[in-house]
């Protein structure tokens, strides 16, 4: 089985994310990077389910060289290759960043695509369905549990929705997205890591897909909420129950 | 040229958190004088009726045996041919885990479409805010494309209350039915207490509690203040409570009048998805915990002493201001 698995370089998630003091973008001085959360997930679920089936895992990121820091540690956990769709550091938005991945879908004709249900940093939870639509896939976003019937060409994914947990049958080929408690990611081992360097990387130009760079999507602004006032601390629970009157925030 | 809302229903009842983007609609149609129309699924009699008291120019009810169940795909394809008919240039829906699977499978269905995820103000037809880096940044954006997918933060908008005039409620046979995507079931959590989006006091609880057997404290806290139930991450990652019952980044969004954490140490993902909560008070023995310097309200102790201790005093005065 071929599960490709698209990843992205984000924050490292136990940061505050700070604004330049100008305003002009995110400090990224201080900034720790890491694959993204939810794609790290992917990446455990593909490299588990190959170890269940055989067959071949790709990583695929849209970003600048430094991404293929990223690249390298899914290489190092287990992924077999690599693709970086090099940007150039030029801004993409979802829907574009869909629209490469699609081309790379067409090209690579994986049986499955596992991903991050969002990335940390955006917070946008729009690019498993989006792919997934323009494919005219199936999608099961939010997975908890992937079961694959690789004879029957289908799987059973239990999702997290709100109110419980929902089953749904896909047939493949199809787009799951990861939740949280889908897996607990392996570390990169150093045998991994050494083996990682060998493993073929390759850079395609983004230029070269053929796919309208031109944004729908542009930021505009960013800036930082305004912070909550500091609160008190009470020495007791008569004094908690007191402010809390203060405050008129109980309901008797 | 309109604006279509997407009303989601479970067991046939209208869920309150589409209201929201009832609201996020009425804003819209101020802004660009465009009228706005419903479009909903296997609404009971009472839903459709609440439906027609929205103020929406008409509420589409769209049929089909392959809709009774949801799935993002078949949805879809309703959605699109309901947005084609009235000529929809936004579509939006609340950003529950139904309009966050739904919303973005519609950019490939609907020509020249683009959307923005969790709106959380409207600034002008084309310019919108939302949070980014779990509610660190706050990004404003603008979406240029001819037609605009907007999901909406629930706690950002106000439910939409009633108005006089009644819109009609039309149905709509859906014939085209995408076969390779089968609902199977759907487990749902079942809970005497509100709904932790829609509870006006939330009690959460985090990895404090030490072992599962200890959130009977916080549940009896709760039953007395007749609040919802919340988690941290790590409590539902141990299985001690389900999924969503998660609070967060990437859980629930909550605003309640009264947020009470109790052990819980307040990482950044946690903190994004209560922070707007009116008052917040944190109950922990570690005084350096990061909740302390968003709540209001901070007790430094021990939550096996302090917990009953409250629960035994809110009693006492919940029985005092009914006698």
């Amino acid at each position: 089985m071929k599960i490709l698995v698209p990843v992205k370089r984000t924050q490292d998630p136990y940061v505050k994310v700070r604004l330049k003091p100008d305003g002009s973008g995110i400090d990224t001085s201080n900034i720790k990077y890491a694959i993204n959360t939810f794609d790290e997930i992917a990446v455990e679920e593909a490299l588990r389910k190959k170890e269940e089936f055989g067959g071949e895992v790709v990583v695929v990121s849209v970003g600048t060289q430094e991404w293929t820091e990223q690249i390298r540690v899914a290489l190092a956990m287990g992924a077999d290759r690599g693709i970086l769709v090099d940007t150039g550091g030029k801004y993409i938005d979802h829907v574009i960043l869909a629209k490469v991945l699609a081309k790379i879908i067409e090209e690579e004709k994986p049986d499955l695509v596992i991903m991050g249900k969002q990335a940390i940093d955006d917070d946008a939870n729009q690019v498993g369905q989006i792919l997934a639509g323009l494919l005219d896939w199936p999608q099961a976003t939010f997975a908890y549990k992937v079961e694959v019937n690789l004879q029957d060409r289908k799987a059973k994914v239990i999702r997290e929705v709100d109110g419980g947990l929902e089953t749904v049958e896909v047939d493949l080929p199809a787009i799951i997205t990861a939740d949280l408690r889908l897996n607990q990611p392996r570390y990169a081992s150093l045998p991994g890591i050494m083996r990682a360097r060998q493993k073929p990387l390759k850079t395609i130009k983004i230029e070269e897909l053929g796919v309208d760079l031109t944004p729908y999507v542009t930021i505009e602004k960013l800036e930082t909420p305004p912070p909550r006032k500091a609160g008190v601390k009470v020495k007791d629970v008569d004094e908690l129950i007191e402010k809390l009157k203060e405050k008129k925030a109980l309901p008797f | 040229m309109s604006i279509l809302v997407i009303a989601e229903t479970r067991n046939g009842e209208l869920k309150k958190a589409s209201l929201s983007a009832v609201t996020c609609a009425k804003i819209l149609a101020e802004k660009t004088g465009l009228n706005y129309n419903i479009l909903t699924f296997e609404p009971s009699e009472k839903a459709k009726e609440e439906l027609s008291q929205l103020g929406a120019e008409k509420v589409f009810v769209a049929k089909g045996e392959h809709l009774k169940n949801y799935t993002a795909e078949n949805y879809a394809i309703a959605v699109s041919e309901i947005a084609k008919k009235v000529d929809a240039k936004y579509i939006l829906a609340t950003a529950t885990t139904f309009g966050k699977d739904l919303l973005p499978r519609l950019v490939s269905k609907i020509p020249n479409s683009a959307m923005i995820s969790e709106v959380i103000e409207v600034i002008d037809a084309e310019t919108f805010k939302k949070l980014v880096y779990a509610g660190d940044i706050i990004s404003t954006l603008k979406i240029k494309s001819e037609k605009k997918i907007l999901s909406v933060r629930g706690t950002a908008f106000d439910k939409a209350g009633k108005v006089d005039k009644k819109s009609d409620v039309v149905e709509e046979e859906i014939k085209e039915n995408y076969t390779r995507k089968r609902f199977i079931t759907l487990e749902e959590t079942k809970s005497e207490r509100p709904e932790l989006t829609e509870a006006s006091i939330v009690v959460s609880v985090g990895r404090g509690i030490k072992d599962p057997e200890n959130i009977k404290i916080v549940e009896e806290l709760a039953d007395v203040l007749g609040a919802a139930i919340g988690a941290s991450r790590a409590v539902v990652d141990a299985g001690w409570l389900p999924n969503d019952f998660q609070v967060g980044q990437t859980g629930k969004t909550v605003a309640p009048q009264l947020y009470i954490a109790i052990g819980i140490s307040g990482a950044i993902q946690h903190v994004a998805g209560m922070k707007d909560s009116k008052v917040i008070v944190a109950i922990n023995k570690d005084p350096e915990a990061p909740i302390f310097q968003i709540a209001d309200i901070g007790l430094v102790a021990d939550l096996f002493q302090v917990v009953p201790e409250l629960t035994q005093k809110l009693k006492k005065l919940k029985q005092e201001s009914a006698g």
